[in-house]
């Protein structure tokens, strides 16, 4: 119930992101076209779809890694994608972002890669960014663990540390992608606990490209659904609701893993 | 009543006409594909015999075992029986077999998906082949221009990157190359020595070998060498270390933290290089003068006095700081190279891979391009 009375806060927030018009492409094979959602501010918000639908690649254009072949993305009503170098900069400081791969640097322990954005960006000296980046890892579960190397470690650790690097400057906006791809059902579950306690501790809007439904199902607030064929958002929504009143077979056939209205014999017997 | 049978290592299949219509294929036996797979053609053949076949049953009550290979000549008899209109009876075989030839016809081919893309002729190549130059090119300018902004705020010690990686990689390209460094460089002086001393001991004028050699690795070969070695060791390193990070996304997450990788990745990297090489350089000119003189001593019967005092007389010393100064250009360009190549890398392992082979390959080329320049212009200049 208090997830429900959260979702309905979270309906009346302000926008925090807008995209509007969004075509994406390669070259002259548009992936994507006509993208249009908003997420609002604190909402845990996920980008649905198949394999090869383009949601990383949505995610990379939130995030400045690629630019729109047409349209906009707005941050709190800042135009993104027409700003300044320097604008851009300042936005991209409030993102934190966990790769599909953790993207953690090799070269340095989990502790100097959470050091070195604080060291980069705030006026902390050494010892204190060395602090900070203890709580960080305790808080994702890895205390202790400062001075191990990411090859030494699991890769549900290193997911973990990872979230605690993208953590490291209490980010305003929180991009996952693909968090629970390589988990075990377990880490999984965890991650999305941690994901749930850091949007209600610190505020933060969450956007998450995911195709794990147990986790769009636990956490998501509000979703859209990439159509790999028709190439737009053919659904948007809370999860739930969708499964409940959307229409569209293909959506209803994801949400249900395939198993409403597909002939599929893939049961070997 | 006509049988045709083939005897296969273990499994047989055999044809068998039950009437006019009907063809009855029989499987005996073990039928798996590490021995050998019921051949479809010959099948196909068993099929256009006439009177036309209108039924293809099975009798698989003889068949001990199967695999996938066997699965294989079920789905090609049946797409063959499918094109030429004959009915394709298979319910007489076991259960697997059929579910898996159900499986393997579930999801119908895509359509168009064997068309091969359009076959480009020799002009279009042309043109994508100009394109893709213009756009490398331009990825180039991209790059210098990264760094050299990158190097601006070096210079105004405002550059963003680790102390400790600089030291790392001054480690790397410094102590830990003399060793290589030091093989190469003496045979290079002893290679001098031999190829003088063959010429000169015809004029009796052994004893300019120290000259040729002092002369030889101090001007050009030193550099030469060095930079050949390092575009080897220290270039192809950074561009696999700069293309794996972009394999595991490390390149994105420093881009959306804020950091220019030109700054974090390439200033460190180029500035060890340009650092060590020209110490480098010199210790290898120093070791390649000793493998003269140990040609000198042991083969030509010179004197190690009178070979140093020949070798002092010969040393000038605009060849050796115009050998340190190439070396260090030489370093910046293997250096560069090993940067560019990195991060234009693609994100496969194979990719990174080929970054490896064309970071190797560009810097020994602008290397030898910069040496043939420097040649030309202190010919001129008269250094």
């Amino acid at each position: 119930m208090a997830e429900a009375a959260l979702q309905n806060e979270t309906r009346d927030q302000p926008a925090h992101i807008e995209v509007r018009d969004l075509t994406m492409a390669y070259g002259s094979f548009v992936l994507m076209h006509d993208l249009n959602f908003t997420v609002r501010r604190s909402e845990i918000f996920v980008i649905m779809g198949g394999s090869g639908s383009g949601k990383s690649t949505l995610l990379r254009h939130l995030i400045g890694l690629k630019e729109p072949a047409v349209g906009e993305i707005f941050y709190s009503g800042v135009n993104f994608t027409r700003a300044d170098p320097e604008e851009r900069e300042l936005l991209v400081k409030r993102f934190g972002v966990l790769y599909q791969s953790g993207a953690l640097f090799s070269s340095m322990t989990l502790a100097e890669n959470i050091v070195l954005p604080l060291t980069e960006f705030t006026d902390l000296t050494r010892g204190q960014a060395g602090e900070v980046a203890s709580l960080k890892l305790a808080l994702v579960g890895l205390k202790g663990f400062e001075d191990y190397y990411p090859s030494e470690i699991s890769g549900g650790m290193q997911k973990r540390a990872g979230l605690a690097r993208a953590m490291a400057l209490d980010p305003e906006i929180l991009f996952f992608d693909e968090p629970s791809a390589g988990l075990d059902p377990i880490s999984s579950h965890l991650l999305d606990d941690l994901i749930l306690a850091i949007r209600e501790s610190l505020g933060a809007t969450v956007v998450i490209v995911s195709h794990e439904l147990a986790s769009i199902f636990a956490i998501a607030d509000n979703s859209v659904f990439l159509d790999t064929e028709r190439r737009t958002i053919t659904a948007s929504g809370n999860p739930r609701d969708l499964l409940m009143n959307s229409k569209d077979p293909k959506v209803h056939r994801f949400l249900t893993r395939g198993k409403e209205g597909d002939g599929s014999p893939m049961n070997y017997g | 009543m006509k049988t045709s049978k083939v005897e296969s290592s273990q499994g047989t299949v055999s044809f068998e006409r039950a009437d006019d219509a009907t063809l009855v294929v029989r499987l005996a036996g073990p039928w798996h594909m590490r021995r050998d797979v019921p051949s479809a053609a010959l099948a196909r053949r068993e099929l256009e015999v006439k009177p036309p076949i209108k039924l293809v049953t099975f009798d698989a009550s003889g068949l001990a075992g199967w695999d996938t290979g066997l699965v294989s000549f079920l789905v090609q008899l049946e797409d063959h029986c499918h094109t030429c209109a004959i009915k394709f009876d298979h319910e007489a075989l076991p259960d697997g077999l059929q579910k898996l030839l159900a499986l393997a016809k579930a999801v119908p081919e895509t359509e168009g998906v064997r068309t091969p893309p359009p076959k480009a002729g020799w002009l279009e190549h042309l043109g994508n082949a100009t394109i893709g130059y213009g756009l490398s090119l331009r990825e180039f300018l991209v790059f210098l221009g990264e760094l050299t902004i990158a190097f601006g705020r070096f210079a105004r010690g405002r550059a963003r990157y680790r102390g400790i990686d600089l030291l790392q990689f001054i480690e790397d390209c410094g102590a830990s190359a003399v060793g290589i460094v030091s093989l190469i460089a003496f045979l290079v002086g002893v290679i001098l020595a031999f190829m003088g001393a063959v010429q000169l001991q015809k004029f009796g004028a052994a004893i300019y070998v120290a000259d040729l050699v002092a002369i030889g690795m101090t001007r050009e070969m030193g550099a030469m060498m060095t930079a050949i070695i390092m575009a080897g060791r220290t270039g192809a390193a950074y561009a696999a270390q700069i293309g794996t990070m972009k394999v595991t996304e490390e390149l994105d997450a420093l881009t959306t933290m804020g950091i220019a990788p030109a700054e974090f990745l390439f200033v460190p990297r180029v500035l060890a290089l340009v650092l060590m090489m020209p110490l480098l350089c010199l210790f290898a000119d120093f070791v390649g003068i000793l493998g003269g003189a140990f040609v000198g001593v042991t083969i030509l019967d010179l004197s190690p006095g009178t070979y140093f005092r020949e070798t002092a007389n010969a040393m000038h010393l605009g060849n050796v700081v115009g050998g340190l100064f190439k070396g260090t250009v030489y370093g910046a360009l293997v250096a560069l190279a090993g940067c560019l190549r990195g991060f234009q890398s693609g994100d496969s392992s194979s990719a990174v891979g080929d970054a490896t082979t064309q970071a190797v390959v560009t810097a020994i080329v602008m290397v030898v391009a910069a040496c043939g320049l420097f040649a030309f212009l202190f010919n001129l200049l008269g250094i």
